[in-house]
């Protein structure tokens, strides 16, 4: 693990010394990141411009499931986002360089081009999810308050463990890097907005299947007082670092599979 | 000549539909994003019918359109710019520009077949799986779809301009992400795929409808529900063409500049 941990943070160190080389690039890249996720939210703004609220949902509510979802969604994104891209290096065999190098073979990967610009994603989370916090109009007790940033974490591990599984499946299917972004990038869209919108079988599906509701759903329906979805219980909402352990153990033993089954393309 | 485009523009469908794990894969990404937002959009409409001139059927067709034509019209890049920025970057553009064929014209033709093998691999199958799932408007008849492909290839043209002339800024900074990534986010916001234009209030609504960005998806949406007959079609056509002459122009401008004063990456 502190193998890992520096590896990456070497690799990481070096991806950003480089891209500071075009600094002019450099500075619209993180702006223009931080504005992709703003607009995404001027989206749901522009909706309650029209609307008093979606679902029964006022807006300080959805903003605070935007807030979390998309805190945890940035630094998973910072962090692992790299891995997507992973599917090149298996087709033109360049992942073989990786494997030569004495270091763990998942840090190397996920900090290959590091991008600090995607910070903008993290920043523009916690810019909506302190709005939120301001507007609602929440009892706050010890337990809701430190609910907060436990679930931002479990979040962010979850998101990053989908993200290592996906990454796992590159080694046999290349080409489907795609598939990963509709659990990744559509499930943090999924979850900006409150479950009473969707069809019961949607639910059910992102809190048994893909348990990508512990993300923010259930602690953030706790916090607001509303009924847990999907019939899980009301305790549900503490489950988070349990759930995030169980998705971490299942990637996990995903990319070992994967590694052992990774053949080169010999080119 | 003409007989030389239309061979690049075979090979140019013909590379596409190589990945077919790639196309699934999208089919698959898009339905799910598709998925989601038809429930928030249910969820808007059943809060205000009529929102922006259109019906609950209209919202769900705009919706899936716009899943479709994503990659046809290149609402979130183009689909060659990387490569063409990479090959700038590089210095193998000296090749291209080596070669008894215009580069514009020669990507055109590219991106054409490109467009051609998005739009059957991506476009029809995401709709297909939404008309299965959600009821919505479908067009009266044949004379309408034609005119909606019309629109659509209208649309891949503009497209292929944007992200032409993005392309082009990579011969002064080299490095054209961050050019790439604003243009991303215009695409992102301004086609209307996240809402669409005519829902976008007051003034922002009225300028969004005029930006090249309208071409891609919007003006192709409004052609697909009928609301443009007779002369308003003519005037829909035009206001796709002139961009797209606008456009083409600009790039050809910035690749005239940059062919006459060209440094070469070497190395």
């Amino acid at each position: 693990m502190a193998d890992s941990l520096r590896t990456y943070r070497m690799v990481a160190g070096m991806w950003i010394r480089s891209t500071m080389t075009y600094r002019a690039s450099f500075a619209l890249t993180v702006f223009t990141s931080f504005c992709v996720t703003f607009f995404d939210f001027v989206v749901i703004l522009l909706m309650f411009g029209q609307v008093r609220g979606l679902g029964g949902f006022s807006f300080a509510e959805v903003a605070l499931l935007y807030g979390l979802t998309g805190t945890s969604f940035g630094i998973a994104d910072l962090t692992m986002g790299s891995l997507q891209r992973m599917g090149k290096r298996v087709r033109d065999g360049s992942l073989d360089t990786f494997l030569m190098r004495p270091a763990p073979l998942l840090a190397q990967v996920a900090a290959d081009k590091f991008a600090l610009r995607r910070f903008g994603r993290v920043a523009q989370g916690l810019m909506v999810l302190v709005w939120a916090l301001v507007l609602l109009d929440v009892a706050w007790t010890p337990v809701k308050v430190l609910l907060l940033p436990m679930t931002v974490v479990c979040g962010a591990v979850i998101f990053a463990a989908v993200m290592v599984l996906g990454a796992s499946t590159l080694f046999w299917m290349q080409d489907a890097a795609e598939v990963t972004n509709s659990f990744t990038y559509g499930g943090n869209t999924l979850l900006q907005y409150p479950p009473t919108i969707f069809a019961q079988e949607l639910v059910r599906g992102v809190v048994y299947v893909v348990p990508l509701a512990f993300v923010n759903w259930l602690p953030a329906l706790h916090i607001l007082g509303r009924p847990a979805p999907a019939g899980m219980p009301d305790a549900a909402a503490f489950a988070s670092p349990l759930v995030a352990a169980v998705c971490c153990a299942v990637a996990g033993l995903a990319w070992r599979a994967g590694i052992r089954s990774y053949r080169s393309t010999g080119s | 000549m003409l007989r030389l485009y239309a061979t690049v523009a075979a090979g140019g469908f013909r590379r596409h539909a190589t990945y077919r794990v790639a196309t699934v894969a999208g089919v698959f990404t898009n339905s799910v994003f598709g998925f989601i937002l038809s429930y928030t959009y249910i969820a808007l409409w059943d809060e205000r019918p009529m929102l922006g001139g259109y019906s609950m059927d209209d919202a769900l067709a705009y919706v899936w359109i716009g899943q479709a034509l994503i990659t046809v019209c290149g609402l979130m890049g183009g689909g060659f710019e990387d490569e063409l920025i990479e090959r700038i970057r590089t210095g193998d553009i000296a090749v291209d520009l080596y070669r008894p064929a215009d580069l514009q014209a020669w990507w055109f033709s590219a991106n054409a077949g490109r467009s051609a093998y998005q739009l059957l691999g991506r476009g029809v199958a995401p709709m297909a799986i939404g008309a299965l799932v959600f009821r919505f408007t479908l067009p009266s008849g044949p004379g309408a779809w034609l005119a909606f492909l019309v629109a659509v290839a209208l649309g891949s043209v503009v497209g292929f301009a944007i992200w032409y002339a993005v392309a082009m800024s990579a011969f002064w900074l080299l490095d054209g992400q961050g050019v790439v990534q604003v243009a991303w986010l215009g695409g992102l916001f301004f086609s209307g795929m996240l809402l669409p234009l005519n829902v976008f209030p007051g003034t922002l609504g009225e300028v969004a409808r005029l930006l090249p960005w309208a071409s891609l998806l919007q003006v192709p949406a409004d052609v697909y529900l009928g609301r443009y007959q007779g002369r308003a079609l003519a005037g829909a056509y035009a206001f796709q063409a002139c961009w797209a002459l606008v456009l083409l122009g600009a790039g050809r401008m910035a690749q005239a500049a940059a062919t006459r004063k060209v440094v070469v990456q070497g190395g």
